[in-house]
């Protein structure tokens, strides 16, 4: 079990080495060794989307993937997300909507919202409502986060029009 | 798009400057949660912490007869193995009972299980291992050699004498009776025109807090605990840690940062929570516990699990005579500690009927043991239950009446001005709205031309249902709650507001913050109160050291209780501070005023000092003060509310729904609710409360319930089976606000953070039952599934 392997990756921008037991999950090599807690558990199962990271430009589950398999890749977590500064809009709306109370599903729901901001560009609401169906929120019930990334959505599409 | 609700009828201002009390300001202390910058417990660590997992017992009801431990403890990484008598050495057994429950009754209960288990999750050993992953992998090694015992699951079956008794010293499985009878109930049942009954199932449901339950105890060799607790009751917890292991308060510390999710999940004391205390006693070493999942389901608490007979009176003119409900309720092996799994059936006893004007009630409660997951309070607590009898009630008796449902609730709601009012079950009522909500609610809904879209949808062969919930919630508390039944949970909390010399204001609350804003709203009282920009606030909660001592979060309690301790503080400092303007500016002080952090001429609005000079004089050159004024530029004020057991508040609230008779699944199409929780000091917040508290009463209402086999395991306990509001299925909400504040307190604001989960529940099954009705069907068995329907509707 102690056996370790070594892997690499660009985490956050950074390329890093570093030893893993092939068993580690990516969420907890994210967590407890990269010591990036904006991560986080709720279901250890991939149900409830709270430790939803990016893995070669796709969103994953954290607690699906183990950290070996991410040998190689890229991988994007809420940190590296905020210092880019690419979806500061989209954080900044999930705060004038207050699309979060606890903060717990935030960075998984932010990163399943941004793939979505990317892929769907003119998604509708109900698009969105089924979109971000795969994280859960005990919270908010919803609506002020599916109202915040309509915002973003609209925004966006607004400056590409006035852009052009 | 959703723009927080606008309220047009403004009360008049709480505070003479008067900027941020009843603006929809955003949470400014949650843009870190957006950024990754969390602190939740499990994203801490401390110098030798060690991690536990528990061995928990895997069926329903069990004798312990050997553990073993040795091949555990060679596991690599393992500190040690502990059981329940190792624990029981030096924290003493528990028993939660209430005194003003009179005759309730639970068992002693230990941190982990002796001699017997209870229940399937019932902690028996713990496993201490340097890593979570090594105390997991020694955790199959623990040998635990048991005898199955009968399990008693069913509530019906533990009334009978002579099924197996949980307890046997308590004599039968009873932990608490309560009847109530106005007296002349069975006349109005007689006289009656229109009776209607049915039985209402509530299915058992739990929590499901995102983060799941977690602490770290840290035993100093100081002999100074200290505990990081994801939590609602900080003070409550350390008094219970000195109690139940001989520790004065003083040497206790409980310290809740980032709470994820807590919702009544996180306000109990679990055996857990002793256990990992103990443990960091007996190892003298920091000790972290994280639930995960699975044992979430079995070990948090459960909560509603009812089967009710309800019964309504009514004249042929649409008014209630009476209601009159039995109650059977299963609780788990014991009642949950302290504050006791009673009380759930107590509320629904004394809220049933709770909106309406008639004189005579009759209920019966029976609250059962049983070897399932103990139950204890959940947002709600009796709310969803009572809401959705009566208003089930209330719809069966239109239908029969050929009477329109807002109409009969119009007719029957307790009028606003006929308070304060002594409801039928005995509950003090002080002000309440039921009137304008109602006619709110019929402009909001457009309740005339949505009627007249399901008549000509329904002869299209498209079943929609329009279902109304009018309903009271219990909030603001005083000592009848817990205090005067002997249960050390404060009813009180406090503030301290510090001035610091740089003329920023450091406010101290008992109340703390899972989410809801409290620290938000904290702010915008604290600035209101002082006359500062809200930008100069800095909230500190949740530490038992530092906050002044309180209650915390329970009953809706936070806006109205712990925010007119800060609007009390900001009021005294203010004066405090005025005074040293005065002295400093050689004028009377009732000529000064502060607004936006400077003192001003109250006359000319003229500048002449800032806080900052305050500061600077008061703390670094007081000699040039006169002798007889001292500088408190610190003041704490508290607050408990004494006016009523409780301040109730009320609201009604829609859904419409489209229910598909082929396939039994139901479409939310729109839900809206009206409330007046008093004063609203953030209608966006309040917004937000509503919404949350709604899809949580749907979750109960159409998908959640915990399933048992006939040998008491939970069947669905992992987040793939047990089925919870996804974003999809989940209506829009729409939140309008009626406002009549409290006269117990200057703020006026009542509680918010309950009332969407007490009426949501009732709103949808009506709304299921009104689309049914064409078939004359109706179902009152929550959750109320697409299979339910179909066989309420004959086709399975």
């Amino acid at each position: 079990m102690s056996q370790k392997t070594t892997i690499r990756m660009t985490l956050n921008g950074q390329v890093i080495t570093t030893e893993v037991e092939p068993r580690q999950h990516l969420v907890d090599f994210l967590r407890d060794d990269q010591f990036l807690t904006g991560s986080h558990l709720g279901c250890e199962q991939g149900a409830c989307g709270a430790c939803t990271v990016k893995l070669n430009g796709k969103i994953v589950r954290g607690c699906l993937v183990l950290a070996v398999q991410a040998d190689q890749g890229t991988v994007e977590t809420i940190e590296g997300l905020t210092a880019t500064g690419n979806y500061k809009d989209l954080q900044q709306a999930f705060l004038k909507f207050n699309a979060l109370q606890c903060g717990f599903c935030t960075s998984g729901m932010l990163l399943a919202a941004a793939e979505l901001i990317e892929q769907k560009p003119s998604a509708t609401r109900e698009e969105v409502r089924e979109w971000i169906s795969g994280n859960y929120c005990r919270c908010t019930g919803y609506q002020a986060i599916v109202d915040a990334i309509c915002f973003v959505l609209e925004e966006r599409l607004a400056q590409v029009v006035h852009q052009s | 798009m959703n723009k927080p609700s606008e309220i047009k009828e403004q009360l008049s201002p709480v505070t003479s400057e008067q900027r941020y009390i009843g603006m929809s300001e955003p949470r400014h202390g949650a843009k870190r949660l957006t950024e990754g910058n969390g602190k939740y417990i499990d994203d801490m660590s401390l110098p030798k912490m060690a991690h536990v997992v528990y061995w928990r017992s895997p069926v329903a009801h069990m004798k312990i007869l050997k553990i073993i431990k040795e091949h555990a403890l060679k596991m690599p990484g393992v500190i040690a193995v502990v059981d329940g008598n190792e624990l029981a050495t030096i924290c003493k057994p528990w028993v939660a009972t209430l005194s003003h429950l009179a005759g309730m009754k639970s068992a002693p209960q230990y941190p982990l299980a002796i001699d017997r288990a209870c229940w399937q999750g019932e902690p028996v050993v713990a496993v201490v291992a340097k890593t979570r992953a090594q105390a997991e992998d020694a955790l199959p090694f623990v040998e635990v050699e048991w005898e199955d015992l009968p399990a008693l699951l069913d509530m019906q079956a533990a009334l009978d004498p002579n099924s197996t008794i949980i307890h046997p010293e308590l004599g039968d499985n009873i932990c608490f009776k309560r009847s109530l009878d106005t007296g002349d109930v069975d006349a109005q049942f007689a006289k009656a025109d229109v009776v209607a009954s049915a039985e209402f199932r509530f299915g058992r449901h739990t929590g499901v807090t995102l983060e799941p339950r977690c602490q770290i105890a840290d035993f100093g060799a100081d002999g100074r605990l200290t505990v990081y607790h994801s939590f609602q009751a900080p003070h409550m917890m350390q008094d219970l840690y000195c109690r139940q292991f001989d520790l004065v308060e003083s040497d206790v510390r409980v310290i809740c940062h980032d709470v994820g999710g807590s919702f009544g999940i996180k306000v109990h004391a679990y055996p857990d929570d002793f256990a990992t205390v103990g443990l960091s006693i007996l190892l003298k070493r920091p000790i972290k516990f994280v639930a995960d999942r699975l044992e979430s389901y079995l070990s948090d608490i459960h909560a509603r699990e009812h089967i009710i007979q309800g019964k309504i009176a009514v004249s042929k003119e649409g008014q209630i005579l009476a209601f009159e409900i039995d109650d059977l309720t299963g609780i788990g092996p014991y009642s949950m500690f302290p504050r006791t799994s009673a009380i759930e059936g107590n509320q629904v006893v004394n809220l049933v009927g709770g909106p309406y004007k008639h004189l005579q009630y009759r209920a019966n409660l029976n609250v059962v043991f049983q070897n399932k997951t103990p139950t204890c309070q959940y947002r709600g607590v009796g709310h969803p239950i009572a809401c959705a009898v009566t208003e089930g009630l209330v719809d069966l008796a239109a239908m029969k009446l050929q009477m329109d449902p807002l109409e009969i609730r119009k007719l029957n709601v307790i009028p606003d001005d006929a308070y304060p009012y002594t409801g039928a079950s005995g509950i003090k009522l002080e002000v309440l709205s039921h009137e304008q909500c109602l006619a709110k609610l019929e402009d909001l809904m457009d309740y005339a031309s949505l009627r007249k879209e399901q008549e000509e949808l329904r002869s299209q062969g498209i079943y929609r249902g329009i279902g109304i919930a009018t309903l009271i919630e219990l909030t603001n508390p005083s000592p009848a709650f817990y205090g005067v039944g002997g249960a050390r949970i404060a009813s009180q909390d406090g503030a301290t507001i510090r001035l610091d010399p740089s003329g920023v204001i450091s406010v101290a609350v008992s109340v703390g913050e899972q989410g809801q804003g409290n620290e938000a709203i904290f702010a915008q009282i604290a600035a209101d109160a002082v006359g500062l920009p809200i930008e100069h606030v800095r909230l500190v909660t949740s530490d038992t050291s530092v906050t002044p001592y309180g209650g915390g979060t329970w009953a809706s309690r936070g806006a109205g209780i712990g925010g007119e301790a800060v609007l009390l503080a900001g009021l005294a400092l203010k004066e405090n501070i005025l005074k040293i303007a005065a002295a400093m500016l050689q004028v009377e002080a009732s000529t000064l005023a502060l607004k936006q952090g400077k003192v001003i001429d109250r006359m000319t609005n003229a500048e002449k000092l800032p806080l900052s000079e305050i500061g600077r004089v008061g703390y670094f050159r007081t000699d040039t003060l006169p002798k007889d004024l001292q500088a408190d530029l610190t003041v704490t004020r508290h607050y408990s509310q004494k006016d009523f057991p409780f301040i109730f508040t009320n609201g009604v609230q829609a859904s419409y729904v489209e229910v598909d008779t082929n396939t039994g699944f139901v479409k939310l199409l729109k839900h809206w609710a009206v409330e007046d929780c008093g004063r609203v000091i953030n209608p966006m917040l309040v917004d937000e409360q509503m919404r949350g508290a709604i899809v949580q009463g749907i979750g109960g209402a159409l998908f959640e319930e915990c399933l048992y086999d006939d040998m008491g395991q939970m069947i669905n306990g992992n987040m793939a089976d047990y089925l919870v509001p996804m974003a999809a299925e989940m209506p829009d909400i729409e939140v309008a606000h009626v406002q009549t504040p409290t006269k117990s307190s200057l703020l006026g604001a009542k509680g918010a953070g309950e009332a969407g989960t007490a009426g949501a529940p009732g709103a949808v099954i009506n709304a299921i039952n009104d689309a049914l009705a064409p078939f004359n069907v109706h179902s009152f068995d929550q959750p109320l599934t697409p299979e339910k329907i179909l066989k309420a509707l004959g086709t399975i």
